[in-house]
């Protein structure tokens, strides 16, 4: 027996399964992030003073310690590769699969650009002597980033697959594929969202 | 998901591998989940048992077992504090993450859920594969954390920094372990929320479902919400203990004589309160599945409508909301100020008229009712007073003031084991005795099942019922002689003779239980499909045990609420939810 | 999001997409300027955060569809956000609660 509403939408809620349990994903995402902001807010109100002392230097503000240039041309990025999910997710609903592919490669490689750019930054600290053992704002500035970085790589295996092998099903069922793709933009968009309430918190403040 | 989907509509063998270890049948997976978690309950069980050997005698070697262990743990058969720290904090940890809540939540969620709501499956059979798999690695990875140097976590359940960023190795394996379970839990919270939402039968409205349900519905939610900040505090330990961050580590923090070469600057509170965020809810997490069985229990045996169904439903949903700012509850000694006590003690007297209202809805539902002492319903009542005593002995430590003497003694493990042992368990037992015959086809025996009854609850209380005296004359918990050095403890100390004695009675208590779970599989008194004469979906729609994947031959239609027993002018004393006929229904509307 | 959504209406969607494009790399260069204003915390604080707030929205309301969702996903992510306010705020409260702790201006 079929399991009812994996491309149909119930009545009565109006969502497919995998609409409402992505959805529901993302609400256990907002608050793991929020444990982390938590955490972050609770340790900076209590720091005498921030960024502060790290590798032998003191700092006033953290866009010393952090590139912003960066930084922002990194959160460009980032929401470029937003739109061109929403994009390769707005053709299939107009049935272009070319331009389908089109999008979600630019997609692909715009997050790795951001891994890439991610990865030179990690780089430059670490060369720097700033480990995140060397202070409270390091320490923070990496895990946070790192995690949020997880999540980008995570998004790159997802969008991978529906670029690739995943893709044929949109010869034999090419709504649900429609559907998948929707899920994946909804994700995506999430980790991009993050980014937005990251950049400012950790580089800017 | 795709494929297992496919393979629902026609009938085909599928390889051992397939079918019992890889499955994607809800109905297994449970199983596997029960299984598991009642192995680990056992053996968090057994690491009990050995610690109540050191607190009864303190410094004698341990007959039967002791030379089985080396000379880092037990030279001679005498137990070392540091084995005994090892001990308790795995006992904490496996009878909660790797027992009671893959049991309650992955077991019976993932076995009567679907089936209650009339559907053919989860709503993500592959996604509930990899939650048991993702849950079984957590416990191996908890179990290996013995062998490693160092041995096992020693810094107590709840890991608290400074000393569990300190600790050997083996608290490394313990945030890898619980990364593991959260991981599991949430991709199971997902589904079964998924499930409950989208996958009921027609007809079955949200207030028509069995409340049982609603119970999985919350407990799922809270799961899925109050476990993230958790993973998000494991995964700070991790980078104090692998990168040497200072999440949890004060500036001029001095161990053993010596200021910790740090940079300092976090905050042991911050762990405290990102874990009791989740620790809290996690409470209600162990205790609303058992609400939920106990209901179904009560209404089935009294032959009546529960007693209050709307308020119970009512109640479930403010005490899940109410439990996520409850939490620092658990911190009142760490110096919070005044104002922040004065908040959480108001939420934490609030939450308690919920429960209240439910312990009173259950027992309400007795009155008048011509009940049948079958062996689930004599766990189900034992459930009833014995979590009113777990939950009554939790006000005074909702309170600041007596918090301030109680806290951290006796009184608070017996408080919490009352709600967790004689609540939680033993709902368990009742929910395995009430739905075996549901997978198996077979009842268990009888006679076993009140032998078994009588002898856990009465060794129960006498584990428990003592701790609260020792805890009031001001016995700390966790120290290893049992309190030997403190003159206060002396008048009191006698009782740990007695706890254990009656904590290994309790264990010979459970053989009869073992014996008759495997010996009912193929011997047991063969059953009818609906043995208990119930009126839900998972007995009325489909045999027992079910048909493989897909569970019905047809979705039922649902016409009436859960609890339509006893209606008057009705033929039988039960209606089922799928039974079409207009009855003169007085029940639905009361 | 339903699959009777028209190509038309995508068509419509898909300039929606480019004009919030368009709105969050303006506001991404209004984050950074402000921070560039050296403001003392506070103002700096809520500014910042304001600036993400609608960059937030943005994407949730157009990208990811939430303007026209359904109830029950309201519903969930109410109860999420209800529950990420109280944690964030019940954090603040409790660090200033603390004995022996200041506010420092």
């Amino acid at each position: 027996m079929d399991i009812p509403y994996t491309v149909e939408e119930r009545p009565d809620t109006g969502l497919n399964n995998a609409k409402l349990g992505i959805w529901l994903f993302l609400a256990s995402e907002v608050m793991l992030f929020g444990g982390l902001f938590s955490a972050y807010i609770f340790l900076r109100i209590g720091a005498p003073e921030w960024p502060g002392t790290m590798a032998g230097q003191t700092f006033a503000t953290s866009f010393e310690v952090l590139n912003v240039p960066i930084g922002t041309f990194n959160t460009f990025v980032l929401i470029a590769s937003s739109v061109t999910m929403v994009m390769s997710w707005a053709s299939l609903m107009m049935k272009d699969f070319k331009k389908y592919k089109l999008y979600m490669g630019l997609t692909i490689l715009l997050a790795l650009a951001f891994l890439v750019v991610k990865g030179f930054e990690y780089g430059g600290k670490f060369s720097a002597g700033m480990f995140p053992s060397e202070s409270t704002f390091l320490a923070i500035y990496f895990t946070l980033t790192g995690l949020h970085g997880l999540h980008v790589i995570g998004g790159i295996v997802v969008n991978a697959y529906f670029w690739g092998p995943g893709a044929k099903m949109w010869e034999t069922d090419p709504d649900r594929f429609t559907n998948r793709i929707e899920i994946a933009g909804l994700y995506w968009h999430f980790v991009d969202l993050v980014w937005i309430f990251l950049f400012p918190t950790i580089y800017l403040l | 998901m795709a494929d297992s989907e496919k393979d629902h509509g026609h009938h085909h063998e599928e390889s051992f591998i397939r079918k019992y270890v890889f499955s994607t049948d809800h109905k297994v997976i449970g199983i596997q989940y029960g299984i598991t978690s009642l192995l680990f309950l056992l053996f968090g069980f057994v690491l009990m048992m050995m610690m109540r050997w050191q607190l009864a005698y303190p410094g004698e070697p341990m007959p039967l077992i002791g030379w089985m262990f080396g000379e880092s743990t037990m030279p001679d058969g005498v137990m070392l504090p540091e084995f005994y720290n090892q001990l308790g904090a795995m006992h904490g940890t496996i009878m909660v993450f790797l027992g009671i809540v893959p049991l309650a939540v992955g077991a019976f969620g993932n076995y009567v859920v679907p089936l209650q709501i009339g559907a053919p499956d989860m709503a993500f059979p592959k996604l509930n594969m990899a939650s048991y798999w993702v849950f079984f690695l957590g416990g191996v990875t908890m179990l290996i954390s013995f062998w490693v140097p160092g041995g096992a976590a020693k810094a107590g359940w709840t890991s608290y920094p400074p000393l569990a960023n300190i600790e050997t190795t083996g608290q490394t394996m313990w945030l890898i372990g619980m990364i593991f379970l959260i991981t599991s839990s949430l991709l199971g919270a997902v589904n079964f929320i998924t499930t409950i939402i989208q996958l009921r039968a027609p007809g079955l409205t949200f207030m028509r479902m069995p409340f049982f349900v609603w119970a999985q519905l919350v407990t799922s939610f809270l799961l899925l919400l109050a476990f993230p900040p958790l993973e998000a505090a494991g995964v700070l330990q991790l980078m104090d203990r692998v990168a040497d961050t200072s999440f949890f580590m004060p500036t001029g923090l001095v161990v053993s004589g010596e200021v910790m070469n740090l940079s300092g600057g976090g905050s042991p509170l911050l762990w405290q309160h990102l874990f009791w965020f989740l620790a809290h809810p996690e409470v209600y997490v162990l205790i609303l599945p058992a609400m939920g069985i106990v209901g179904e229990i009560i209404a089935n045996n009294t032959r009546k409508p529960l007693w209050g169904y709307k308020s119970l439903v009512y109640s479930v949903i403010f005490l899940g909301f109410m439990s996520f700012i409850v939490w620092a509850h658990h911190m009142y000694i760490t110096g919070m100020g005044t104002a922040i006590s004065t908040f959480f003690q108001l939420t934490t007297m609030i939450i308690s008229i919920p429960s209240v209202i439910i312990l009173s809805a259950l027992f309400l539902s007795l009155w008048g009712g011509s009940i049948r002492f079958t062996t689930p319903m004599l766990f189900a009542l034992g459930f009833l007073p014995m979590f009113g005593i777990g939950g009554l002995t939790g006000l005074p430590l909702g309170l600041a003031p007596p918090d301030i003497h109680l806290h951290d003694t006796y009184y608070v493990i017996g408080h919490f084991h009352y709600v967790v042992a004689p609540g939680t368990i033993i709902a368990m037992f009742a929910g395995i005795y009430y739905w075996y015959p549901k997978a198996t086809g077979r009842k268990m025996s009888d006679m076993l099942g009140k032998v078994h009854f009588w002898g856990t609850i009465i060794t129960m209380n006498g584990i428990f019922m003592p701790m609260f005296i020792q805890g009031m004359a001001g016995v700390s918990r966790r120290l290893y002689d049992g309190g030997q050095l403190y003159d206060l403890a002396e008048p009191v100390l006698h009782w740990n003779e007695f706890m254990s004695i009656s904590a290994w009675l309790l264990g010979l208590f459970q053989l009869p239980f073992i014996w008759n779970f495997f010996y009912s599989i193929k011997k047991g008194e063969k059953v009818d499909d609906n043995v208990w004469e119930a009126t839900t979906l998972e007995w009325t729609a489909t045999t027992s045990p079910p048909l493989g994947h897909g569970n019905f031959e047809v979705l039922p239609q649902v016409y009436r609420g859960p609890y339509e027993y006893s209606v008057p002018g009705a033929a039988s004393d039960f209606i089922p939810q799928n039974d079409p006929e207009e009855h003169q229904s007085v029940a639905e509307e009361a | 999001m339903g699959h009777s959504t028209s190509i038309e209406e995508v068509k419509k969607h898909v300039k929606t997409y480019y004009m919030v494009f368009g709105a969050l790399m303006v506001l991404t260069v209004v984050t950074v300027a402000i921070a560039y204003l050296h403001l003392s915390i506070i103002p700096a604080l809520i500014l910042a955060l304001f600036v993400a707030t609608i960059k937030g929205s943005l994407v949730a309301c157009y990208f990811m569809h939430l303007i026209s969702e359904k109830n029950m996903v309201y519903l969930t992510l109410g109860i999420t956000m209800l529950f990420f306010v109280f944690m964030i705020g019940i954090f603040i409260f409790a660090y200033y609660g603390q004995e022996g702790v200041y506010v420092v201006p």
